[in-house]
């Protein structure tokens, strides 16, 4: 079997990454839309605690619909390839932004805040120096718990037609090729643990103050 | 769709059946391994916090991913899908149970030592029913989890709602692909409601 996994990857070397590349451009400009969606609309419903009830609720219910509906539900309305996948999948990176930025700019400390007045800051700056960094472990959290799930479901994404290595899982069990499902299998694991990674690295070069809050 | 299930119903409750009953299978198992793993990590702070990383890993493997490595090793079918989703489930329920346990106020456990109950004791008579919310959240989240990635299981041919889905993208039938996504994001909603409002009454 590892003889042949070797000779798969030499003979599609081009092919695997490319499907790399894909699988990493889906998440990643699906990520970018989520947190583009997710931060301001979260900070917003923070500030206006009357609407937050009603902003959170149906993103607590999408967060419980399996992410495999989402992939397949969102066919008949945008039809099958590489973009319908992105936009799916910024439906489900959606909810863990947008909650844990609720959250995070919700939990800053009252007197935090005022004592960042009676020093005379403006609210500008009380926002860009005070709640901003202090909401950050939080929102890192949710990006990250986002991340791990967009490139799991990246993988689904395969299914419908969007590219990317779960191809090669596909593949693998159509054809019952173990070489290919173990292959596939550990290519799509060490993506997921390798950019998981990565971002733990970014959050502590960037908030050495604060360890990053494992939230799920 | 109406027409699908007055034609074939047979095709649409069987899969929710099976459904229901991977995630039965699922929590039975994953409770029970995960109640023995919190006695472990109660006594052994060290261990405990390895234990969790490692979990930690592993609940950031990909389903499918992890489901393609465990094929060569247990094969294709819903033994292979009740080990996987077994070990996602060790994640959340063991942090949630050791959290739940360790966030029980230390002055009540004290005191319940000091009025002589045995380790056993302060654990099901002091700790158990001042964490049951906690524990009982975890379950929930467990469950909810393991509907989703049960869905995506199909693919090794565990059964379940996912086959209506899968089936229904190999052969674009619209009806399938509704009714599989509808019933399995129903499911989770459902069941997730159904918990919560039982949490709150504990």
């Amino acid at each position: 079997m590892w003889a042949k996994m070797l000779e798969y990857i030499l003979t599609h070397r081009a092919a695997l990454l490319a499907q790399i590349g894909t699988h990493l451009w889906i998440s990643l400009a699906a990520l970018a839309a989520a947190v583009l969606i997710g931060v301001p609309c979260g900070y917003l419903a923070a500030n206006s605690p009357g609407t937050e009830k009603w902003i959170s609720a149906p993103f607590h219910v999408l967060r419980v619909i399996p992410s495999l509906a989402i992939l397949v539900l969102l066919i008949p309305v945008a039809g099958t390839g590489a973009l319908p996948a992105v936009i799916a999948l910024t439906i489900l990176a959606v909810p863990p932004v947008l909650l844990n930025t609720i959250v995070g700019f919700r939990d800053v400390p009252p007197f935090m805040t005022e004592s960042a007045a009676g020093m005379g800051m403006t609210d500008k700056e009380i926002l860009w120096k005070v709640r901003i960094p202090l909401a950050m472990p939080m929102i890192f959290a949710g990006i990250r718990t986002a991340l791990v799930e967009v490139i799991a479901s990246a993988a689904l994404a395969a299914r419908i037609g969007a590219g990317g290595l779960g191809e090669v899982i596909f593949t693998g069990l159509g054809l019952n090729r173990m070489d290919l499902l173990l292959l596939g299998g550990v290519l799509v694991a060490a993506l997921s643990l390798l950019c998981g990674g990565l971002f733990d690295a970014l959050a502590r070069s960037l908030m050495p103050y604060r360890n990053l809050a494992r939230q799920q | 769709m109406i027409k699908f299930m007055t034609r074939h119903p047979e095709k649409i409750y069987i899969p929710l059946l099976e459904h229901i009953e991977l995630v039965f299978l699922t929590l039975i198992i994953s409770v029970v391994i995960a109640s023995v793993l919190t006695l472990i990590c109660l006594q052994n702070e060290r261990l405990s916090l390895w234990l969790q990383q490692l979990l930690g890993v592993v609940y950031s493997i990909p389903s499918l991913a992890l489901f393609a490595i465990l094929i060569p090793v247990t094969g294709l079918g819903r033994t292979t899908a009740v080990i996987a989703l077994t070990a996602y489930n060790q994640y959340l329920l063991l942090r949630n149970f050791t959290t739940g346990l360790n966030e029980v106020d230390p002055a009540v456990t004290d005191a319940a030592k000091g009025i002589g109950m045995t380790w056993l004791q302060v654990l099901t008579k002091v700790q158990i029913p001042l964490a049951k919310r906690a524990l009982f959240a975890g379950i929930r989240l467990a469950v909810v989890s393991t509907i989703g990635i049960g869905t995506i299981a199909a693919s090794i041919n565990a059964g379940g709602l996912g086959t209506l889905l899968f089936d229904g993208l190999r052969t674009m039938n619209m009806a399938r692909i509704l009714w599989g996504s509808m019933l399995s994001a129903g499911l989770a909603i459902v069941t997730n409601a159904l918990l919560k409002a039982a949490e709150e009454r504990l």
